[in-house]
């Protein structure tokens, strides 16, 4: 392309307008753009779910939908909460420091607000699928002598201790997500409502 | 019947586009097996397109009913099965076909200078065409369905910063749902077609200006007769046109045997899984994509190691990416000074060949648990994949070559 005989009051024109027109564009895409985001009611059907949680009983696994979600709320026994402690050191992250993976008040060894019930997200965080309950400990939960209960994820292979706590070299890359909770009364819990006071 | 052409032609130009692109479009007369996969391509794009329009007058995109307007469809509408079956079995066809046609650019060099542009045409129509049978696979809403688009899409939120609310934006929910089927059905039936029919029309102008390449990568517009017609070129109508359509008579045979006798082929063109409707809180015990995309689920998976401070999961997703990105940089990766495998020397022809296996071998594990053995082969093959791209312009430029002949040749 020549630039002979070109009007630099035509060209700059041109860009200015070129400018202008890109500019429109975008703001024209916006709302076919945001149109893809979730709407109003996928947002309503994401409010939060009261459980009642009397009717558990030690080392109960209750699932409930949350947000289309499952969400596990598990009744540990005195031993399950004592196999939390046991070998940490096999663990990728037995703190918790990942801190998008629960509310602050669950930052804690029993990833929960009462150790005796764990409530969690029952979804992988490898690739999205659902990890099957093995929380017994030993060789009845077909995953060796050694295994102190958890769950198991059966698509790659993912293995989380009774907290959720991912385990070292699976391909989970960290602990399964503590969703927001709070305690309406000591038998009674809502998901997705943060305990009062906590950020 | 002159005068309507003559009419028209003053109009449009129907005998200039005809005789440009089959009556006078000289193609090299020593096309072999190899180059029945193009048209046969086109065939498939056809097929799906007219299956998809007559199973979408009785589909409903709609959580709570699309399953059972699959299974109505297979039942109680008339002939109903034979569409639903042709387009599922076809989906497989188009990609068997899509790889053999890409396998015989990898053998004859047809990717080379000067058809580099109808080679990147011809990779985007591949993204666009996974990107339309992954959306289309969600459709019957079984659990399989569910499943895949649940682990998939969720590769998105492995990326940094901006994921989470990517991987949202798409599914329109916070998790797989009827609104995401819903796009995914207004994605399916008509965004990616359109995209997709666009393509294959670039695809077929740019083959047609640089004329196409065979099995012996000469190129035959240098010697040219006094007429200017290249001296071994023939017009593609009707030489060709009927040669094709012999491809397509013996394909069809393939395709109805397959259609009538096996129309799931053993769980590998439609899953067993997949004829349980869609369970949020279920997942089936083994989540497997369709057997086109077992090799990239297979490197997907095969990394489990974190490294440079990123991890293992997200290295998986980049590997992933890489081996689709790797292609498109064929033209460039390729040093040698000859297009052909005929004239290729051992370097090459034995890259080619573990290529082949470690691509089945990785298609083959992608289906199985990934464990022990399994998932060491994975790696094998994976570094062997990718270094058959990284290797290239090293191999293929040392790699010793035999004389081109000035004209095609024929046994």
């Amino acid at each position: 392309m020549s630039e002979e005989g070109v009007n630099p009051r035509r060209r700059r024109l041109l860009v200015i307008t070129s400018g202008l027109g890109i500019v429109g564009a975008a703001f024209a895409a916006t709302p076919f753009v945001l149109s893809m985001m979730p709407s109003a009611r996928a947002k309503a059907a994401g409010a939060p779910v009261e459980v009642d949680i009397s009717k558990l009983v030690p080392g109960q696994l209750l699932t409930v939908e949350w947000r289309g979600k499952p969400v596990w709320i598990l009744r540990r026994t005195p031993e399950m909460l004592k196999s939390l402690s046991a070998d940490t050191k096999v663990l990728a992250d037995p703190k918790s420091e990942v801190t998008d993976q629960q509310p602050s008040y669950a930052q804690n060894e029993a990833r929960s607000l009462k150790p005796e019930y764990l409530v969690l997200v029952g979804i992988c965080t490898h690739l999205g699928c659902a990890p099957a309950q093995r929380l017994q400990a030993g060789a009845v939960s077909g995953l060796g002598d050694e295994w102190p209960g958890g769950f198991f994820c059966p698509c790659h292979g993912s293995t989380f201790d009774l907290a959720g706590r991912v385990y070292k070299n699976v391909p989970a890359p960290t602990n399964l997500v503590v969703p927001p909770y709070s305690y309406l009364t000591n038998t009674r819990i809502i998901i997705g409502v943060d305990q009062k006071g906590a950020a | 019947m002159q005068k309507l052409l003559a009419w028209i032609d003053d109009r449009f130009p129907l005998t200039k586009v005809w005789e440009e692109h089959l009556a006078k479009y000289y193609a090299p007369r020593n096309f072999n097996f190899w180059y029945y996969f193009g048209s046969l391509a086109l065939l498939m794009l056809v097929m799906q397109i007219v299956t998809g329009i007559f199973l979408t007058m009785h589909y409903k995109p709609d959580t709570g009913l699309a399953f059972a307007s699959v299974e109505y469809i297979m039942r109680d509408v008339d002939w109903g099965w034979l569409l639903r079956y042709m387009h599922s079995v076809g989906a497989s066809f188009f990609f068997i076909v899509v790889y053999l046609h890409m396998f015989r650019a990898l053998l004859y060099g047809s990717h080379r200078q000067p058809r580099e542009l109808i080679w990147l045409v011809g990779m985007l129509i591949f993204v666009a065409l996974m990107a339309e049978s992954f959306m289309g696979y969600l459709l019957p809403w079984g659990n399989m369905s569910y499943w895949g688009a649940q682990v998939i899409l969720s590769l998105f939120d492995a990326i940094p910063l901006v994921g989470p609310i990517l991987a949202e934006w798409m599914r329109g929910d916070f998790v797989v749902s009827d609104a995401t089927l819903n796009r995914f059905f207004a994605f399916h039936v008509i965004a990616v077609p359109l995209i997709l029919a666009a393509l294959v029309f670039v695809h077929i102008v740019a083959l047609h200006k640089v004329g196409s390449n065979n099995p012996d990568g000469v190129e035959i517009k240098k010697k040219k007769g006094p007429d200017g017609i290249p001296l071994d070129g023939i017009p593609f109508h009707p030489y060709y046109t009927v040669k094709d359509i012999v491809g397509i008579v013996v394909f069809l045979m393939l395709f109805s045997a397959v259609i009538f006798f096996a129309p799931e082929l053993w769980g590998w063109f439609l899953e067993p899984d997949n004829f349980v409707p869609a369970n949020n809180l279920l997942t089936p015990p083994e989540i497997v994509p369709l057997w086109y995309f077992t090799p990239y689920y297979s490197i997907l998976r095969a990394n489990t190691y974190a490294f440079f401070g990123i991890e293992a999961k997200l290295w998986g997703v980049i590997f992933m990416g890489l081996a689709i990105v790797f292609f498109f940089f064929l033209p460039w990766l390729d040093r040698s000074p000859v297009k052909s495998i005929r004239y290729r020397g051992w370097m090459y022809k034995t890259a080619l060949a573990i290529f082949v296996v470690a691509f089945l071998t990785l298609g083959y594990l992608g289906t199985q648990p990934a464990a022990g053995p399994n998932l060491i082969i994975a790696q094998v093959c994976t570094v062997l994949y990718f270094a058959f791209f990284v290797l290239m312009p090293w191999y293929t430029k040392i790699d010793k070559t035999e004389p081109v002949p000035e004209r095609v040749t024929t046994k």
